[in-house]
């Protein structure tokens, strides 16, 4: 189990290099610079600005650079903020990304088991197939969709909480919940789904029906034997549903204006500020990594016939 | 020839079914269609796509004719303007039209290239095998692990708001899952007899590729298909939304989207109308992705 989580963590090295190069790369490959927008600079002053960045050198030189920068955790100053650091950046965006995607998570997870337990348990009734068209329509409305029609109806008509953009920088419940909300839906709906399907099949398979057999009451069939073989295929999938919740935690934060690092991202990557695109992609591309490896080795603590070698 | 008196309606039946034999694509197509949901959505996907083709020809106003005295009007028959004008006064129904319409084709464009890219690659790995297919694979395990849709932004940051960038950008970013899906097809297909035969005949190994192992894969590279278009229509509206999309005067859903939503407390409508739109689209493509699964992969039944 160690050697094996050694074992991915070596190869996520090539996956992290690659990734940083085609991050960086890209992000210097494109038209126009971050000091396009300023005004109107002397060409010495410009060259000088270009220097003290090393913008001068050749690519290959600066991309190592910024390697060795990262080696020690050195993100570099932002170009168009000149009074902040990257790290400083990223600094104040992540609790708020961390606290909306881990909520979303929890919740997600809290209301998708419950919810396809239960029409699992009711396999081809009426329950089963409201829950199933529920989770159909969570699965094809895109949260940009949900997003601004629940803060119009919750915020706007019936005036219960403040809708987008208010109290920015700040993280209450009130301005959170939404958000949460929203960036769960899918997941919910992912969630129930997966779990309904391996659920129907647990409940029709042999240990079940022994456990029955021996006389067991239904409820300690479902939680001693059958919940645990259920979300089995949950585990592997917290691994997908992280870099789903990171992706989806990008347009939700534009959505609603919440100042966390997917916001940043966007409009870095819009005004050519390289060091703050490069610190999102690394941060996230690592998290998902890690998040995936954790998953795997989740996987193999609870299902006995896993084994890493 | 005289045929025996039929005497009992069973001998009917054994008869008939003795002369129509049903293949296995008659027997998915019948499972298909008894599935309302999915020929519901069929019909209903049909009309949207006619009038997401012609709608924007025929109706009195032009996509991108502004009207400046109408500047956010609500819906109203008066002026032909059933779902309203939007910021720049243009009419709302013929912009959704053509939204859709773009929107349509940049699930079908994208599709195709991450169609063409994931058959060939996961075909070639499965049928080559041994340490080709290992590279092969371990390239898409390595494209799986990033966060592909920051580089979707990039790349719309770089190259600018283009649209043949935006199909192929996100068709290169769905082939991998397809690559996975074929390549597994393969490997059990690339034993069978009738490839033996082919390669015993000196067929190359394209030609083995594209005209024996391609063709039977069809079955669950279908289903896969009509459940990567509602995903790249996705794609699309995410980039639209952030501003990344399609360059004005066009539109597609996402970017309609994205300017009811920034106008939504005055003019409701310019969120409404595209939402439910989109939300339709989506349905019908996934009812239909489903339907087409159950159909044809019988493990699902």
């Amino acid at each position: 189990m160690l050697s094996f989580s050694i074992k991915r963590l070596l190869v996520a090295i090539p996956t992290m290099l690659i990734i940083i190069a085609m991050a960086f790369f890209l992000m210097r490959a494109a038209p126009g610079s971050p000091f396009d927008s300023e005004r109107a600079m002397s060409a010495e002053i410009r060259q000088l600005i270009i220097e003290h960045y090393g913008f001068d050198k050749p690519l290959f030189v600066q991309f190592l650079d910024y390697l060795k920068g990262l080696f020690i955790l050195d993100l570099g100053p932002s170009l168009v903020y000149k009074d902040q650091s990257v790290a400083e950046i990223i600094g104040s965006g992540f609790p708020v990304s961390i606290v909306l995607g881990f909520s979303a998570l929890t919740l997600a997870i809290f209301i998708g088991v419950p919810l396809g337990l239960t029409a699992a348990l009711n396999h081809n009734q009426t329950t089963d197939y409201s829950i199933m068209a529920i989770a159909m329509a969570g699965i094809c409305i895109p949260t940009f969709v949900t997003g601004p029609l629940l803060s119009l109806v919750v915020g706007v008509y019936l005036g219960w909480l403040p809708t987008a953009g208010l109290d920015l920088g700040k993280m209450t419940i009130d301005t959170m919940l939404l958000p949460v909300i929203t960036l769960s839906l899918p997941q919910i709906a992912i969630i129930s789904r997966l779990v309904r399907a391996s659920a129907i099949e647990v409940l029709n398979s042999n240990f079940v029906r022994t456990a029955r057999a021996k006389g067991l009451p239904e409820i300690a069939v479902l939680t001693r034997h059958a919940l645990r073989a259920s979300i089995l295929p949950l585990v592997s999938y917290i691994g997908p549903a992280c870099a789903a919740l990171i992706t989806g935690s990008v347009v939700i934060e534009n959505v609603f204006q919440l100042p966390g690092i997917g916001r940043n991202f966007v409009t870095s990557a819009l005004q050519r500020d390289y060091p703050v695109v490069m610190a999102v992609v690394v941060l996230y591309a690592s998290l998902i990594i890690i998040l995936n490896l954790i998953a795997d080795l989740l996987y193999a603590v609870l299902d006995p016939k896993v084994t890493y070698e | 020839m005289s045929l025996p008196p039929l005497h009992s309606p069973n001998a009917a039946v054994m008869e008939k079914s003795a002369v129509i034999g049903r293949s296995l694509w008659a027997d998915a197509r019948a499972r298909l269609f008894r599935n309302k949901a999915a020929v519901i959505s069929m019909y209903v996907l049909a009309f949207l796509v006619i009038i997401a083709i012609f709608g924007p020809l025929l109706w009195v106003h032009k996509f991108d004719k502004i009207y400046i005295d109408r500047v956010l009007n609500p819906p109203s028959w008066s002026d032909m303007h059933p779902f309203g004008n939007d910021p720049q006064g243009r009419d709302l129904f013929v912009r959704l039209l053509y939204g859709l319409r773009i929107s349509l084709a940049v699930g079908v464009v994208a599709t195709t290239v991450s169609l063409t890219i994931g058959v060939l690659w996961g075909a070639t790995a499965g049928y080559l095998g041994g340490k080709i297919d290992q590279i092969m694979m371990r390239i898409v395990d390595i494209l799986y692990a990033l966060p592909f849709i920051f580089f979707v932004i990039i790349l719309m940051v770089v190259f600018g708001r283009n649209i043949f960038l935006i199909f192929l950008a996100i068709g290169a970013v769905e082939w991998l899952t397809m690559a996975r899906i074929v390549r597994g097809q393969t490997l059990s297909l690339r034993k069978k007899e009738y490839i033996e035969a082919a390669q015993a005949a000196g067929l190359s190994t394209f030609d083995i590729i594209t005209k024996h192992i391609v063709p039977n894969l069809l079955g669950p590279v279908v289903v896969y298909v009509t459940l990567t278009i509602p995903a790249v229509i996705l794609q699309e509206s995410l980039l639209s939304f952030l501003g990344l999309g399609v360059q004005e005067p066009m539109t597609s859903l996402g970017n309609l989207i994205s300017i009811g939503a920034k106008e939504m407390e005055i003019a409701p409508w310019l969120l409404i109308f595209p939402a439910a739109a989109m939300m339709i689209t989506l349905f019908c493509l996934n009812f239909i992705g489903d339907g087409l699964r159950d159909a044809i992969d019988p493990k699902d039944r």
